[in-house]
């Protein structure tokens, strides 16, 4: 049984590690790992270690004489900037909607994908496929081809029930994103679902047919159980990919209108690209980073159950 | 008077199984129909964004859309003409990201499996960890280094972070295919007297080469996808497909088939790798967490 073993201990004979070991037989161990470990550290913790000396700075790269220190001003003008705030709440707001959607969704498409039909596998493949298309491909289908007001696919599907030529993008911008986030991320969930779902013992569910049980009851009191941990993980690492949601902001609304859909990464790359405020951006992205790091911790906590982490013996 | 009962109680349970074959029947035939209405209504976008690309621009903006018309391939022709550059920066990027990726990764996913170093979780989990932190947080100061470092608008540059955004990835995933190698071809491999270098060439790399595979193919998927890191670090000798989608499409007077035909382009070869990867996508994408 197992299924979710990602982190399983090599419980091996060969592979546990001995006691004792010889100072040569740790480095050679350690040899293959170093290369790849150190090549994280520095790509990825150099330049958060950068963003905090430049959060202390004041340094707009189009102006000459480059950065100097400022103390904590970019801090306060972080917390007193409305902008900030207003990113951060609506990153959760797209991150949670989208996920909880995707969820949903993903679960009754499972379910459905779990039973046997004519052409189930052809199925399969048409509806993984909005997740293997380019996201910024995805924005645009939907911005235009899709949610055009005078052209749109889906105001013409709409037409009979009484939806005349909506202009999506400018009156529902937050949902319009919601929507292809959900409609991305959906496969995603689906495949992890069904995954949970193929890897049910049969022998119980024949056993809960034999006892007598309904459909729904064994759906819920040996299905729903069974399935918490890839909804778990599902919705963690959904999050870690769709909280950094930038194509759709970036493709569809320009994180508008006025600041209707600027999450963080728009609110960021708007710092960057357009106000050359690289300690602004450093700032606020401290602050973000302290934030996930916080949730993250959590996440990780989470992670550990979820993989039924178990302790190398030796 | 006893086989009598027994054939009568025989022939019930067929008449049964009969009657039941036969209640089922609606029942497929209905989860077949929706399980097609879904799937269709998923892949509508998919399937509109191509047939809008075969559309002349004239047909592509009408109310109603229009469903027949005569297909034309001068929009992909045109989008071709201008997309050339932006496709070899990204397979650049992706091919040259994705064969760092695994000269890193495989040797890091083995000592982190068959021979595993001490505190092998705690590496485990840093590198899992570095998903977690938003990259968008440092992009002020990841600008700033790339300039520094004369990086700024080069394809190394996005070879460089498109590694570090996908070796976590890759790390446990191999990792999860080393795990299945059997125990007892490394002890015969072993008592042959094989080092750990032909150890790793002639078993284990043979047998977790399909996963290695798979593993490349959804690099590939997120390399080639990627545009956060691309539309703030490049702007032209860089610049990657979906920065084309950005930047590359007029969105003045008649513009939707043009839009489209291009999206179809860049999405094509993700799609088509997708589908090849298919079986081994929801382990890819769980980190190998499930099989």
């Amino acid at each position: 049984m197992a299924v979710l073993d990602g982190v399983a201990a090599p419980a091996r004979a060969a592979r546990v590690r001995p006691r004792g070991a010889s100072r040569r037989e740790r480095w050679l161990r350690r040899l293959p790992l170093l290369p790849a470990l150190i090549y994280v550290v520095v790509v990825t913790q150099a330049p958060f270690v950068v963003t905090v000396w430049y959060s202390f700075q004041s340094y707009f790269w189009d102006i000459p004489g480059g950065a100097h220190f400022t103390g904590l001003s970019n801090y306060s003008a972080v917390f007193t900037d409305p902008a900030f705030r207003g990113s951060l709440l609506r990153s959760v707001i797209m991150t949670a909607s989208a996920v909880i959607g995707a969820m949903i969704l993903g679960v009754l498409l499972a379910v459905l994908l779990d039973r046997k039909f004519f052409g189930r596998g052809m199925a399969r493949t048409l509806i993984i496929t909005p997740f293997l298309v380019m996201p910024a491909a995805a924005a645009l289908i939907w911005a235009y081809p899709m949610l055009d007001a005078n052209y749109g696919l889906v105001n013409f599907l709409l037409a009979p029930f009484g939806v005349n030529h909506v202009a999506w993008l400018s009156t529902q911008p937050l949902l319009s994103v919601i929507i292809v986030m959900i409609w991305q991320w959906t496969p995603f969930m689906t495949l992890i679902v069904l995954a949970g779902l193929q890897s049910q013992p049969p022998d119980t569910l024949e056993a809960a047919k034999v006892d007598g049980a309904g459909a729904l009851a064994t759906f819920r009191e040996l299905t729903i159980p069974h399935l918490r941990p890839y909804i778990e993980l599902g919705v963690l690492l959904g999050s870690i990919y769709l909280v950094n949601t930038f194509d759709a902001v970036r493709l569809m609304t320009n994180g508008g209108p006025g600041t209707a859909t600027t999450n963080l990464p728009f609110f960021l790359y708007q710092k960057v690209d357009y106000a050359y405020d690289i300690g602004g951006a450093a700032a606020a992205g401290v602050v973000t980073v302290v934030l996930t790091i916080i949730v993250a911790t959590l996440a990780l906590r989470m992670f550990a159950r979820v993989f039924r982490f178990e302790e190398a013996r030796g | 008077m006893t086989s009598l009962s027994l054939r009568a109680a025989s022939r019930a349970t067929t008449s049964r199984a009969g009657t039941r074959r036969i209640r089922q029947w609606p029942g497929r035939v209905g989860w077949t129909v929706l399980g097609w209405v879904v799937a269709i209504a998923f892949f509508l976008p998919v399937l509109w964004m191509v047939i809008t690309a075969f559309k002349p621009e004239s047909a592509a903006e009408t109310w109603p859309p229009k469903f027949a018309f005569s297909p034309t391939l001068s929009e992909f022709s045109s989008a071709f003409s201008n997309i050339g550059p932006f496709l070899t920066h990204s397979a650049l990027a992706t091919v040259g990201s994705t064969i760092l990726v695994l000269l890193l990764g495989i040797p890091a996913a083995y000592a982190l499996s068959v021979y595993p170093v001490r505190r092998w979780q705690d590496g485990l989990f840093f590198f899992i960890s570095t998903k977690m932190l938003p990259i968008v947080a440092a992009i002020g100061p990841l600008y700033v280094i790339a300039l520094h470092t004369h990086l700024l608008d080069s394809i190394w540059l996005l070879i460089i972070l498109y590694t570090a955004m996908n070796l976590p990835l890759a790390i446990w995933m191999i990792r999860s295919f080393m795990l299945e190698v059997p125990n007892e071809l490394l002890e015969a491999a072993r008592l042959d007297g094989a080092g750990r270098i032909r150890e790793m060439g002639s078993v284990i790399l043979p047998i977790v080469l399909p996963g290695v595979v798979s593993t490349a193919l959804i690099c590939v998927i997120f390399a080639w996808n990627e545009l956060f890191l691309a539309i703030n670090l490049t702007t032209t000798n860089a610049a990657t497909v979906p920065m084309f989608l950005v930047g590359g499409i007029s969105t003045e007077g008649l513009f939707i088939a043009h839009l489209s035909a291009a999206a179809t382009i860049a999405s094509v070869p993700v799609i088509v790798v997708g589908w090849i990867a298919q079986r081994s996508l929801v382990r890819g994408l769980a980190m190998g967490a499930i099989k």
